[in-house]
């Protein structure tokens, strides 16, 4: 560790990955409700089990976002974290009311939620991705607040890195985007007009920011490959993403009640979306080909090549299969959407704050740049066990929706409930690969408790 | 990337990118909301319209259901369910009130939200509202 105060990184990325393992517990069990309708019926109803998936995907990922900015920032900056007992009061704030959320999601009705925290006073409860209580948002915008100026102080009075600037920007367009949360009209085209404005322009805009700007911070460490060159790759992908990424909000704009031009621009802009994601596959490869240093953390490499691979592939990819509005107005809310959520979350951000934990973790707990040969041949087998499952589910998934297209939307007219009887084979094997995606989750948690010799120092070469 | 194309001209793509697309993106906005009156009748938003939509965002309709397309894919469409009942706001008020408290053995289950007779009136016509919106002629059929 080059700068003690880094050291608050380590309880975030323990937090985040305590919040993913909760995250996949759930995804089982809703994988179980999908095909045996009454499971866990009524203590887990359905949607219960779906906040607590998505709520908890979405604050692991924030937590490690806040992990990664308080480990790399300090080293861009080249000076000590403004004020590491603030990072540290944050973080349990934080963790309290993720706590607390999903306690109130799985403890009483949803409604006895709504009432009891006073949502009639400001409604903001009730919206996919933004279930929680409206107390539990203004908690998220004090802790982003409090996290966003001890960050933005430490970058004002270090050194400014193209690295540092790109992610402080997307860490405020986050914190920004996330206001209009607050913003929930009685008329619900609207609502859903600006519900956009945070759940797309945050995965397809500013968060795109943070991932490169984390990935740049990888390849920098572990290729040696000199700044100059990522720092100009860095600009022309982020270029790309908000160039496409912004009028490409228009791929949802299709059949909300908006007008049609729509159609248009959200095809074009979306079908345009890949390019960034593109890029960064190119960027990943490009680096690690030129590198001049042999990093003895072979994982990290492993998971930074494998979030450029899968983040194209479930952003780049599956995105531009369902962005063209004549195939949309077909796929629109089945299960090519979920196909499609899971292999770009997972791809793009699951896999970019694994990375940062990989390359960090080892650093933060005194082991020197990496971890034993043996724990890190645990770390990549999981590797490989969460990547192949995720394709599977994916797979899984896509053929659900074919499926579910034909017989629904196209042949035969045939109701809902028919239609996801006739594919339940799909559903299963969906449950087994996210056993296997369990596995391996394991494993690499397991991973952190391998001991053995100490691995070899880096080596310029 | 070759040596004519510097750092400095990525950043002012960048830059000029980003700037320009948010304007044009603001614009847009403006546009599409000057057009929305025409496209989603609000003048049919009632107080009970809109007291159905809180009663469908505090119990969490969309955690199982989709609306226009958007939400969970556990659960039927509800976007159009007035006119696939028939346009009858009674029907869907049937279907809600009768969802057993232990659900159906074997059958993804509905739960029973103990709604009262206002509160189900209200959600009735918030649906019935939703289902007129111009949304282009989504979705393709009834079955939604
Ligand atoms: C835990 C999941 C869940 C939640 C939450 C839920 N539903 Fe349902 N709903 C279902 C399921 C499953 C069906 C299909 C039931 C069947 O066909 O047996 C259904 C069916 C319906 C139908 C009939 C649709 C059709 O095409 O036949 C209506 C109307 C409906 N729900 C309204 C609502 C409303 C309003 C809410 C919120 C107050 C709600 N649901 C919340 C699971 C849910
Ligand atoms: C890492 C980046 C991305 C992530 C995390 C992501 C995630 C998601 C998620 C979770 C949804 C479902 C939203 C909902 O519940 O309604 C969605 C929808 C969608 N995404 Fe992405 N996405 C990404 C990138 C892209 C890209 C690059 C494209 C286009 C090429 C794209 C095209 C779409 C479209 C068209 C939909 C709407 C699906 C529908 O109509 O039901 N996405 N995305
Ligand atoms: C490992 C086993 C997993 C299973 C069985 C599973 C299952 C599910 C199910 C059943 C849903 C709800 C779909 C619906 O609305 O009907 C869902 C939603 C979702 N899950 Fe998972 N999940 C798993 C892992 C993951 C992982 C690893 C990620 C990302 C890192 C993820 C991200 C999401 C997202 C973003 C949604 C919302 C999708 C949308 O709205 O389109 N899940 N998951
Ligand atoms: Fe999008």
């Amino acid at each position: 560790m080059q700068y003690q105060s880094q050291a608050v990184a380590k309880p975030y990325f323990i937090a985040a990955l305590s919040l993913f393992v909760v995250q996949i517990i759930f995804g089982l069990i809703m994988g179980m409700q999908y095909v045996m309708g009454d499971f866990l019926f009524p203590e887990i109803p359905f949607n219960v089990a779906r906040m607590v998936h998505t709520n908890t995907l979405i604050i692991w990922i924030l937590f490690g976002f806040m992990g990664a900015s308080y480990f790399l920032v300090p080293e861009e900056a080249e000076r000590e974290l403004e004020s590491p007992r603030l990072a540290i009061i944050t973080f349990w704030v934080f963790l309290a009311a993720a706590g607390l959320t999903v306690i109130g999601y799985l403890s009483v009705p949803y409604s006895t939620l709504a009432k009891v925290t006073g949502n009639h006073l400001l409604p903001t409860m009730g919206r996919e991705f933004l279930e929680q209580p409206t107390i539990t948002k203004i908690g998220i915008v004090l802790v982003a607040l409090s996290f966003l100026y001890n960050i933005g102080m430490t970058v004002l009075k270090g050194r400014k890195t193209v690295v540092s600037v790109v992610l402080v920007t997307g860490l405020v367009g986050l914190a920004v985007f996330f206001l209009f949360s607050f913003y929930n009209p009685e008329n619900l085209i609207l609502d859903k007009y600006f519900w956009w404005w945070v759940v797309h322009l945050w995965v397809e805009g500013v968060w795109e920011l943070i991932l490169g700007s984390i990935l740049a911070f990888v390849l920098i460490k572990t290729t040696g490959v000199d700044r100059e060159i990522i720092d100009k790759w860095l600009y022309v992908i982020i270029a790309m993403a908000l160039i496409t990424g912004i009028i490409g909000t228009g791929h949802h704009y299709f059949w909300i009640g908006t007008p049609g031009y729509w159609q248009w621009l959200g095809s074009v802009f979306g079908a345009l979306e890949p390019i960034p994601f593109f890029l960064m596959t190119i960027f990943a490869f490009t680096m690690i080909n030129k590198r001049r240093r042999n990093h003895p953390n072979k994982a990290v490499t492993l998971w930074a090549m494998g979030t450029a691979v899968l983040s194209f592939i479930g952003a780049g990819v599956w995105g531009f299969l369902h962005t063209l509005a004549p195939v949309n107005y077909y796929t629109h809310g089945t299960q090519i959407t979920a196909a499609h959520g899971h292999m770009a979350f997972f791809g793009a951000y699951a896999m970019i704050v694994l990375t940062i934990i990989s390359y960090a973790m080892p650093i933060l707990r005194g082991r020197g740049p990496a971890n034993s040969h043996s724990a890190q041949v645990v770390e990549m087998w999981s590797f490989w066990f969460m990547s192949v499952a995720m394709v599977f589910i994916t797979l899984f998934l896509t053929g659900a929706g074919i499926l579910q297209i034909w017989l629904q939307r196209f042949e035969d007219a045939l109701p809902f409930m028919v239609v996801q009887d006739k594919i339940s084979i799909f559903y299963w094997m969906r449950e087994g690969a996210g056993l296997i995606f369990m596995i391996g989750l394991i494993l690499y948690i397991i991973s952190f408790f391998v001991k053995g010799k100490d691995a070899p120092e880096v080596v310029e070469v | 990337m070759s040596e004519f194309f510097t750092k400095n001209m990525a950043r002012n793509i960048y830059f000029g990118g980003s700037v320009f697309f948010i304007l044009l993106f603001l614009g847009l906005t403006f546009d599409t909301i000057r057009e929305l009156p025409k496209r989603d009748h609000r003048e049919n938003i009632t107080e009970q319209v809109a007291h159905g939509k809180l009663i469908w965002e505090e119990n969490n309709c969309i955690g199982c259901h989709s609306l226009l397309g958007e939400g969970a894919y556990f659960a039927p469409e509800l976007g159009n369910v007035y006119k696939r009942y028939g346009n009858s706001k009674e029907a869907i008020i049937g279907f809600i009130k009768s969802r057993p408290v232990d659900g159906i053995e074997g059958r993804r289950s509905m739960p029973q939200f103990n709604l009262t007779e206002e509160e189900l009136d209200a959600i009735a016509e918030f649906l019935k509202w939703t289902s007129e919106v111009n949304t282009e002629n989504w979705p393709p059929n009834i079955q939604g």
